[in-house]
C-alpha cells in the first residue's frame, strides 16, 4: 500500500488532505464534486471502487481540515487507479436539510447499485441517477436504517418464560 | 427385509403404524437454502455426511414435492413473505426444522432487518441450535423429527383442536403482525 | 427536508401488488419503463471512454410487449445460488433484459456493527461471506489494526495468510462443486465438498468451528496454529493438488462442459473496468489485477505466485481461473509451510490483547484485564480508513469510521459480489435462458455478501 501522499492535480483549489497511511483523502464541496471526479477519471482513476453515506448527527466535534464545514451526511467515494497503484477517497459533506449529490453514473455505471445501496441505507439521493429506487430493504419500508436517528429496532431479550412479542 | 422368511406372506398391524412409517421413512426436504446453515445443509448431503442414510437425500426444488421444509439461515424481512407462501404450497402433511439459531431465534442479529425466530411466520416443529450448526447437528435435528413423526398421530396438526386433517376449509396458521414490520423512521 | 423535485425516487404503479411483490425494484413491461432505465438494463450503460461497446440504437425500444414474457426466477430457487432474485425478458428463449432484485438476506450487518465494539466486530463479519468468512475477518481487522496503528508480529502476519489462502482454496473448490450441480455434473459436487471438508476440518481443529470462526481478529488470530498442523496442510496440500488435475479430466476437456461453458457470458475489459468488477470476474478479460499482487497486504509480496489471467472473458476463462487459484493457493500454503516464524500469535499491547488464559486464574489484575477487554472493549483512536483485500470472489474493502469509542461509528463493507452482480445483465444479454444458471454461477455471488 502506498504511504507517500501521491501528487493528484484534480485537487488544485480544494481543500485536500493527506491520510497517513493508506490513500490520499480529499474533501470536495459538492457542487463540484462531479467535475472533479471527471478529472480524476481522466487522470487515470480506471474503477470507483466503493460508495458509501455516513451519518455524523450523533459524532460530536469532528476533526475536519480548514475551510470545511462539517455537515450531518457524508458521502465517501473510493477510487482506483490501476495503473499508478493509488487509492483516492472523496469525502463530500452533504446538510441534512437537502442530502443530494450528483450521480458518478455517467463517469462509472459500476457505481449505480451502491449508490441506490446508499439511498436506501442512509438516504441520500443522487441526482441524474437512472433508478434510485430501494435494492435491500422491502420497496414499502419506511426510513433509512444507517441513519443515527433510525432505532437499531432489536427485540427486547428476555431470559424467563414471560408473555412476550410472540 | 427377510420377510421371504416367513412362513405366511402378509403381515398384520395398525394402519396408523404403516403410514407413519411411510411418511418418516420417505421424507422429502425442500430447499430453502438462505445463509451461511444451507452451505452445511448442502454439506450433510454430500460425501461425508450422506443423507441418503435416512432417505433424505432427496431435495425437492418444488415445494409443491416436499413435506419438509429446513429453514437453513436468518429470514430477513423482505423474505418472510416468500417463506409463507413456499410453505403454504407444500402439501399436508408438513413439517418445519428451524436450522440455526438466526432461523430459531433471530440469533446475533437482533435489529431492525432479521425476523426474530422464523415461528412467527410458520409453525417449527425442531429447532437445530448452532451458528452454523454441523451436520451431525442437523441430523440429529432430523432424526428427532423422524421420532416426533414415528410416535405422534397421524391425523392431528399442531394446534388443530378438534383433529380433522381432510376438512374442506385448510387450517390457516395466524401470523402475527410482525413479518413485515414498518418501523418509524 | 427540502427535495429537489427532479430527483424522485422511482415510483410505478400500474403493477399488481401482492404480497411478495416489491415495486419498483422488479423489471417492469417496457412501456412502463423510461428509455434511460431501459437502456441500463439491456447494457448500454457503458459510456467508455474508446467508443460505446454497444450502439444505442441497438436498443430495441420500439420491441412491443406482446413479443416478450417477463418471467421470475428465484429467489428460492435452487440454482441462484441462495436467494438471489432475476426477472427476465425473455424473446422465446433468448434473454433480452435481465434485472437481479436482492436484498432477500438483508441481516442489518453493518448497523448491528455500530452496537458492537470492535473486537465483537469480527463475529458479525464473518457471516457475511460465508464461503470466505477469514477474508472478512481479515478485512476487518486490518482497517481496525489500521485506525489503531498497532504493527503484527510477523507469525501473526503469516497464520492469517495460511488460514486466508487455504480459504480461498475451499471458497473455490465450493464453486467448482456447486457450479458442476449447475451443469449437471453430480460428480463434481461430490468431489468439491470432499475435499473442501478436508479444510473444515483443519480450521475446526485451528478455530473451533467449521464456518463463521471468528479466528482473525483486531491485534492478532485467536490462537496458536495447534500441534501437528504442518502434517494437517501438508496432506491438504498433495490432495487437493493431486485431485485439482482430476478435475482437469472430469470436466476441463470434456465436451459437454466445454459447450456449456465456451464462449457464454462475454465480458471485455473495457465493460469490466466501467461496471467497477473485480475478482476471477475482471481477470477472466485478461485484466491482471490481483491485490495481492498490485497492492500487497499481509507479506503477500514475500510469497512466490502467479496471477491467472483469461482471454476471453467468458465462462470458461472464469473455470479455469479459479481452478489455477486453487493450485496457486497450494503453492502459496507449500511456501508459508516451509517458511513459518516463529513467535507470538497477537501483538502484545496490553490494550489489545488479553491476557494469557493460564494467568486469569492465578492473578487478580488479569481477570480485570480481561473481563475489562471484552465488556467495554478498547477506544480505537477517531478517524477513517477504507482497506482493501482480495477475497476469492474480488476486492474486499471495509470502510471504516471511528470517533474515538470502544465502538464503529460507520462500518461499511464493499461487498464484490455485491459489485459484480452488476455485471449480469450485461453477460446474459442476446444468450439462452438455459446459459442463464451457468452465468450466474460463474460470477459466483455469495447472497450473504450481496445483501449483508
Amino acid at each position: 500500500m502506498t504511504t507517500e501522499n501521491p501528487t493528484i492535480e484534480a485537487f488544485e483549489g480544494f481543500a485536500t488532505v493527506a491520510s497517513p497511511g493508506v490513500a490520499a483523502v480529499a474533501f470536495i464541496p459538492r457542487e463540484h464534486y462531479k467535475s472533479v471526479v471527471a478529472a480524476l477519471k481522466a487522470d487515470a482513476f480506471e474503477m470507483a471502487s466503493d460508495v458509501c453515506g455516513v451519518d455524523y448527527l450523533i459524532a460530536g466535534a469532528r476533526t475536519l481540515p480548514e475551510g470545511v464545514k462539517p455537515e450531518r451526511f457524508e458521502v465517501v467515494t473510493s477510487l482506483l487507479s490501476m495503473s499508478r497503484r493509488i487509492r483516492v477517497r472523496i469525502r463530500v459533506q452533504l446538510p441534512d436539510a437537502d442530502p443530494t449529490v450528483d450521480s458518478l453514473f455517467d463517469l462509472y455505471p459500476g457505481t449505480e447499485a451502491m449508490e441506490r445501496e446508499t439511498f436506501d441505507l442512509v438516504g441520500i439521493r443522487f441526482a441524474g441517477h437512472p433508478d434510485l429506487s430501494r435494492i435491500l430493504l422491502p420497496e414499502e419500508w419506511e426510513g433509512h436504517p444507517l441513519r443515527k436517528d433510525y432505532g437499531i429496532g432489536g427485540v427486547p431479550v428476555q431470559f424467563k418464560s414471560t408473555p412476550g412479542p410472540r | 427385509m427377510g420377510l421371504e422368511d416367513l412362513p405366511h406372506n402378509f403381515l398384520t398391524g395398525q394402519l396408523e403404524d404403516l403410514v407413519k412409517w411411510a411418511r418418516k421413512s420417505s421424507m422429502w426436504p425442500a430447499t430453502f437454502g438462505l445463509a451461511c446453515c444451507a452451505i452445511e445443509m448442502m454439506s450433510s448431503g454430500a460425501a461425508d455426511f450422506d443423507l441418503a442414510r435416512f432417505g433424505m437425500e432427496v431435495f425437492r426444488n418444488s415445494p409443491r414435492q416436499a413435506d419438509l421444509m429446513i429453514v437453513a439461515g436468518r429470514v430477513s424481512q423482505k423474505m418472510a413473505p416468500v417463506l409463507r407462501q413456499v410453505y403454504d404450497q407444500m402439501m399436508e402433511p408438513k413439517w418445519v426444522i428451524a436450522m440455526g439459531v438466526c432461523a430459531s431465534t433471530g440469533g446475533m442479529f437482533n435489529n431492525y432487518a432479521v425476523v426474530q425466530g422464523v415461528d412467527q411466520i410458520v409453525p417449527v416443529d425442531v429447532y437445530a441450535p448452532g451458528c452454523p450448526p454441523t451436520p451431525e447437528t442437523l441430523m440429529h435435528a432430523i432424526l428427532t423429527l423422524h421420532e416426533k413423526v414415528r410416535t405422534g398421530e397421524i391425523t392431528r396438526r399442531r394446534g388443530v383442536e378438534p383433529a380433522v386433517v381432510f376438512d374442506a376449509a385448510p387450517w390457516v396458521p395466524e401470523v402475527p403482525s410482525a413479518v413485515r414490520v414498518s418501523r418509524p423512521s | 427536508m427540502v427535495i429537489d423535485e427532479n430527483i424522485t425516487t422511482v415510483v410505478r404503479p400500474l403493477w399488481p401488488t401482492e404480497e411478495t411483490s416489491e415495486g419498483s425494484q422488479e423489471l417492469f413491461p417496457r412501456k412502463l419503463t423510461d428509455p434511460a432505465e431501459l437502456g441500463r438494463e439491456v447494457g448500454s450503460v457503458l459510456r467508455l471512454p474508446e467508443g460505446p461497446t454497444l450502439d444505442p440504437t441497438q436498443i430495441d425500444i420500439e420491441r412491443s410487449d406482446d413479443e416478450t414474457m417477463i418471467i421470475n426466477m428465484g429467489p428460492q430457487h435452487p440454482s441462484t445460488h441462495g436467494v438471489l432474485r432475476l426477472m427476465l425478458e425473455l424473446d422465446g428463449e433468448v434473454v433480452l433484459r435481465t434485472k437481479p432484485i436482492i436484498g432477500y438476506l438483508h441481516t442489518g450487518m453493518e448497523k448491528q456493527a455500530e452496537a458492537l465494539s470492535f473486537i465483537q466486530g469480527s463475529t458479525n463479519v464473518t457471516r457475511m461471506d460465508y464461503l470466505a468468512p477469514l477474508h472478512n475477518e481479515l478485512v476487518f481487522s486490518l482497517a481496525t489494526e489500521a485506525l489503531l496503528g498497532v504493527e503484527m508480529p510477523r507469525r501473526a502476519t503469516y497464520i492469517r495468510m495460511l488460514m486466508t489462502e487455504l480459504n480461498r482454496i475451499s471458497s473455490h473448490l465450493m464453486w467448482m462443486a456447486t457450479n458442476g450441480m449447475d451443469v449437471g455434473s453430480t460428480s463434481m459436487m461430490i468431489y468439491g465438498f470432499r475435499e473442501r471438508e478436508m479444510i473444515l476440518s483443519f480450521f475446526e481443529k485451528t478455530t473451533g468451528l467449521r464456518m463463521n470462526h471468528n479466528y482473525i481478529r483486531p491485534g492478532g488470530v485467536a490462537a496458536d496454529l495447534p500441534d501437528g498442523w504442518e502434517d494437517d496442510v501438508e496432506v491438504i496440500c498433495n490432495t487437493v493438488e493431486a485431485r485439482s488435475y482430476e478435475y482437469d479430466d472430469l470436466l476441463t476437456g470434456q465436451a459437454i462442459f466445454r459447450d456449456r461453458m465456451v464462449g457464454i457470458g462475454n465480458l471485455t475489459a473495457e465493460e469490466a473496468l466501467a461496471l467497477s468488477v473485480t475478482g476471477p470476474l475482471l481477470r477472466s478479460t485478461g485484466v491482471p489485477w490481483d491485490l495481492r499482487r498490485t497492492m500487497p497486504y499481509l507479506a503477500f509480496d514475500e510469497v512466490d505466485f502467479d496471477v491467472i489471467v483469461g482471454t476471453y472473458g467468458d465462462n470458461f476463462d472464469r473455470y479455469s481461473i479459479r481452478l489455477n487459484e486453487i493450485r496457486e493457493s497450494v503453492k502459496i500454503v507449500r511456501q508459508l509451510l516451509a517458511n513459518m516464524p516463529s513467535g507470538d500469535y497477537r501483538v502484545q499491547d496490553r490494550k489489545v490483547t488479553p491476557p494469557p488464559r493460564g494467568r486469569i486464574d492465578s492473578s487478580m489484575e488479569a481477570l480485570i484485564h480481561h473481563f475489562k477487554v471484552f465488556t467495554e472493549g478498547f477506544a480505537v483512536p477517531e478517524g477513517e480508513v477504507y482497506v482493501a483485500i482480495e477475497s476469492p470472489r474480488g476486492e474486499l474493502g471495509c470502510y471504516l469510521a471511528s470517533d474515538g469509542g470502544p465502538k464503529p461509528y460507520r462500518m461499511h463493507i464493499r461487498g464484490p459480489s455485491f459489485v459484480n452482480l452488476q455485471a449480469l445483465p450485461l453477460l446474459m444479454r442476446g444468450g439462452l435462458l438455459a446459459d442463464a444458471v451457468t452465468v450466474i454461477s460463474s460470477v459466483d455471488p455469495v447472497m450473504g455478501e450481496v445483501d449483508r
